[in-house]
C-alpha cells in the first residue's frame, strides 16, 4: 500500500488520536491513504466510525502487541 | 463533498472540572467531524474562560466578593464528584497525566485550534460581576439569540 503520510498517536487518549487523524487527513488529497498508530483501545471503534460519516475509506486495520494501526483512504 | 456543514452545540453551564472536560472533549471530537462548533458558556461554565492572573478592573464589593470565591480559570476548577476540598482536581490531574489525556487547559487550546467557536454569555458575565478583560481572547460574546440561532441549525445540542 502506498502511504503518503502516518500519524504516531500512540500513547495518547481520547480525544488525540481522532483529532490528530483529522488535521492529517486535511492535508492529504483524494485517493491518497494515511497511516494511523494509536494504542488507544477505543479507537477501533471511534476511527471506524468517523471515516465512516466523513466518507473516508477504512482500508485495512491490524492489531499488533497492542498498538492498533489503520489505513484510511481519503474521500 | 461541499454540502452545508453540520452543527454541534454546548451549553457549559457547569463550572466543574469534569464536567468542562466532557463538553470539551465533544466539541473537539465534532470539530474533528467536521461540525462548526459552538460552546456557549454562561453562569459557572463562564469560569472555565477567566485568566488565571488578577486583572485591574474596578468592582463593587459584591463583584469583588465573586471574583474571590470562582475559580480563577479551567485549572483552578473544582470535581463534581470526590472534590475533597481541592485535593480531587490534584488526584485527577495526576491520573490524567498517567493515561496521556488532555488536561483541560490544553483541550480548551486545541478547541481554539480547531476553530471551535467559544462564546460567553454577556447577561450572566455581568450577573458574576465579570468583566470582558477578564475572560481569555479570543472569544465572543453574546446572549441566547446568538446561541439559537446556532443550536436551531444544530445537529447535536447538549447542555452540561
Amino acid at each position: 500500500m502506498n502511504v503518503a503520510k502516518m500519524v504516531d498517536a500512540k500513547g495518547l487518549s481520547c480525544p488525540m488520536p481522532l483529532v490528530k487523524t483529522k488535521k492529517a487527513i486535511d492535508e492529504l488529497t483524494s485517493g491518497q491513504v494515511l497511516e494511523v498508530q494509536t494504542t488507544d483501545k477505543g479507537a477501533k471503534n471511534d476511527l471506524a466510525a468517523w471515516a465512516k460519516v466523513s466518507g473516508h475509506k477504512l482500508v485495512d486495520m491490524k492489531e499488533e502487541n497492542g498498538v492498533l494501526t489503520f489505513w484510511i483512504e481519503k474521500a | 463533498m461541499s454540502e452545508k456543514k453540520k452543527k454541534t452545540t454546548i451549553i457549559l453551564f457547569s463550572g466543574d472540572y469534569d464536567k468542562a472536560m466532557a463538553a470539551y472533549i465533544i466539541a473537539n471530537g465534532a470539530a474533528a467531524y467536521d461540525h462548526d462548533v459552538t460552546i456557549f458558556h454562561t453562569f459557572w461554565g463562564l469560569n472555565a474562560l477567566r485568566k488565571e492572573e488578577q486583572v485591574p478592573v474596578k468592582k463593587g464589593f459584591l463583584e469583588k466578593m465573586f471574583a474571590k470565591m470562582m475559580p480563577r480559570g479551567a485549572d483552578k476548577m473544582g470535581l463534581s464528584r470526590m472534590n475533597f476540598a481541592g485535593v480531587g482536581p490534584k488526584l485527577i490531574k495526576h491520573v490524567i497525566k498517567k493515561h496521556n489525556a488532555m488536561p483541560l487547559p490544553q483541550l480548551i487550546e486545541m478547541a481554539k485550534e480547531q476553530e471551535v467557536k467559544l462564546v460567553a454569555c454577556q447577561m450572566t458575565i455581568d450577573l458574576l460581576g465579570l468583566k470582558q478583560e477578564e475572560l481569555i481572547d479570543g472569544i465572543e460574546f453574546a446572549g441566547v439569540a446568538t446561541y439559537l440561532a446556532d443550536a436551531s441549525e444544530g445537529n447535536v445540542n447538549l447542555f452540561i
